[in-house]
């Protein structure tokens, strides 16, 4: 299994040609105190870079897209009630949604952990 | 000459000190207030009803079988209660609000005189035309006032604040693509130097909103910008001022481009405050721009009362604006424009190119507003709304320059700013953010400014001081935000417990938005709990 990130701050874990989507620790720690997190519905057919999910905290309201294109398989049910999650655990309890990716070869574009963290030193 | 110009004043012990907690847990004049259900007795009424004599009912099955629970109060009561939350409240009769991107200014007590006239205060949108000409009449003239003061051909006067002007110039847009066929066009380009209610206004009317980044400078990408122009490009929405306090210089050649692209140019006028008398945005080639009269027309908001938002429209929007809608015959009469007659008048009187859109409100907006606008705007006249502008650009740019040698202003090197001084929390000792200065200036006294916007800013405060408030009032404020500002950048642990003096301590937003408590339960009687 290989872990991605995006420039957007998201990142992408993937099994075969099922992703787990999320955003990054750097991204919880800017937004502050989450409040609230909206996750896409199973089925729903996302493009790459498609908004997908929202997420709130006590600061600004964000959008999280889509790392690739594919279907979704599941969101977080959990991030209903515990939205928190997203700031204790946010590369693990804290995901965002489960989908099937349509073209592996959109993740040569995306980031492996050493170069996102060079890009996040940068910002 | 002044009473007491030596500055002599009785000395006086200060409150508190090592009191006892009192009996209430009010202290002297600041009242502790229960909630309203908590007060009274459901048993006491302010009203002396008989006892209802209805005999059967036409509701069946479905009338009320438990009392309806509503608090039970004397008149007094009612009153002592309101009275006593409203000195709870910060309101801009008590003290400066720097609130930025919200012009609270000074509310002319002229204004409330005139709105309060029973001419204008004691009629009903359904009265006769012929009975509510004097109304009808402040409604035409205030509109003449606005489309002459922003150069465009038209306006239309019934939206009922800033983000709903926006809908309704939207709709404009969109009901003139449709007009030449090119409803296809789905896209609206939105900088991020734009008010935030622009994309939400977009997305709510069907458009797919798309980004346009800032320069580093807190300007509009103007070269990004024209590359994305294209056949699928229905509007841009631009604010200007923009949201970085500073003035989008390029907006008549993006004006050019877009409508060169077949597009159309929204302007969100929600700053109008700075460039009144100065900048018409008709010259800018703006096609749409809401004004909120609750902002640069001193028409009170924020908890004081309803906006108002008027649409300025362009030639070629103008025909598609909503119902209903005044327009003065030669004769002096003030029409009312409505469905049953909007084609026929339209014909008679503008050659039949009118072609609404439809309706936004059920009758002609916020009256109230109106006058209270149309007095404003005849009370000061062309050159003192030239010099609001001017007043309100020189007290931001006071408060710019007064603080900027100890708070981060990350444009004050783009010139001079607009109506808004922008500061950033760097430099911030480790741990201190933007929040903890605000919560230190209610111990100062003040309402805080707008925090963490605009975002492409970190920890962004905006200060928005208008053109009302004296040299005195905004050097106190200056005062004060200096010595929060040291206080942060050195450190000071008390600042990140502020507020201290207020009536409650720091509250755990995170916990109130997380799990919100939004209903009152009325508390379970001790007796019923035994049964």
């Amino acid at each position: 299994m290989s872990r991605y990130f995006t420039e957007d701050h998201e990142w992408i874990d993937v099994d075969g040609d099922t992703g787990t989507v999320g955003i990054s620790d750097y991204a919880q720690s800017q937004l502050g105190d989450i409040v609230f997190v909206e996750v896409p519905d199973a089925g729903r057919a996302l493009g790459k870079g498609d908004e997908a999910a929202v997420v709130e905290s006590v600061k600004a309201a964000s959008d999280v897209y889509s790392p690739v294109s594919g279907n979704v398989l599941e969101g977080n049910p959990a991030l209903t009630d515990e939205p928190a999650l997203v700031n204790s655990d946010p590369e693990g309890e804290g995901w965002f949604f489960k989908i099937t990716l349509s073209d592996a070869s959109e993740l040569d574009a995306l980031m492996d952990e050493t170069a996102y963290a060079a890009f996040v030193a940068k910002l | 000459m002044s009473i007491n110009a030596s500055g002599w004043k009785p000395t006086t012990p200060v409150a508190g000190g090592n009191a006892a907690p009192t009996f209430t847990g009010n202290k002297a004049l600041m009242l502790e207030e229960p909630l309203i259900f908590e007060i009274g007795s459901t048993e006491t009424t302010g009203v002396d009803f008989a006892d209802g004599d209805v005999a059967g009912s036409r509701l069946g099955d479905l009338t009320r079988k438990s009392a309806i629970g509503l608090p039970g109060l004397s008149e007094q009561e009612t009153v002592r209660h309101y009275t006593r939350l409203s000195r709870q409240n910060y309101a801009i009769d008590l003290g400066l609000f720097p609130l930025g991107s919200c012009t609270m200014k000074h509310n002319p007590r002229l204004n409330e005189k005139v709105a309060r006239m029973p001419g204008f205060a004691d009629i009903h949108p359904l009265q006769p035309v012929d009975t509510v000409q004097g109304a009808l009449g402040v409604i035409n003239e205030l509109a003449v006032w606005l489309i002459k003061l922003t150069g465009m051909y038209g306006v239309a006067m019934s939206p009922k604040a800033g983000a709903h002007g926006e809908l309704c110039g939207i709709l404009c847009i969109k009901a003139a693509l449709e007009k030449r066929g090119e409803g296809h066009r789905k896209v609206v380009l939105v900088p991020e130097s734009a008010h935030g209610t622009n994309p939400a206004t977009a997305a709510f009317a069907g458009f797919s909103v798309e980004d346009i980044p800032a320069t580093d400078e807190g300007r509009i990408d103007t070269a990004a910008l024209k590359a994305r122009l294209g056949p699928d490009v229905a509007a841009v929405m631009i604010t200007n001022p923009n949201t970085c306090g500073l003035f989008e210089r390029d907006l008549k050649e993006i004006s050019d481009a877009v409508h060169a692209a077949g597009g159309y140019v929204y302007c969100d006028g929600a700053n109008f405050n700075a460039i009144v008398g100065r900048v018409r945005p008709g010259d800018l080639g703006v096609d749409a721009m809401h004004i909120n009269l609750h902002k640069t027309f001193s028409t009170p908001h924020g908890g004081g009362g309803p906006g108002s938002g008027p649409v300025v429209l362009s030639e070629a929007l103008a025909p598609f604006g909503p119902l209903p809608y005044t327009a003065r015959t030669k004769d002096g009469y003030v029409h009312l424009i409505e469905e049953e007659r909007a084609e026929e008048f339209s014909n008679e009187h503008f050659g039949g190119k009118l072609d609404s859109f439809g309706r936004m409100v059920a009758f002609h907006g916020q009256m109230g507003m109106f006058t209270r606008a149309l007095a404003y705007i005849l009370s000061h006249g062309a050159d003192g709304l030239k010099q609001v502008a001017e007043d309100a650009v020189l007290n931001a740019n006071y408060v710019l320059r007064s603080l900027e040698d100890v708070l981060d202003a990350p444009f004050a090197g783009a010139g001079p700013c607009m109506h808004e001084a922008i500061f950033s929390d760097k430099g911030f000792a480790a741990g201190f953010s933007t929040i903890d200065a605000a919560k230190a200036l209610i111990d100062e006294g003040f309402h805080p400014m707008t925090m963490y916007f605009p975002l492409v800013v970190h920890g962004a405060m905006l200060i928005e001081p208008t053109e009302t408030e004296s040299r005195g009032a905004l050097d106190q404020f200056i005062g004060a935000l200096r010595s929060v500002a040291e206080r942060a950048k050195a450190g000071d642990p008390s600042l990140k417990t502020a507020p201290h003096f207020a009536p409650r301590a720091r509250l755990d937003e995170t916990l109130a938005a997380r799990k919100p408590v939004l209903t009152w339960k009325p508390p379970v009687v001790q007796a019923e709990a035994a049964e």
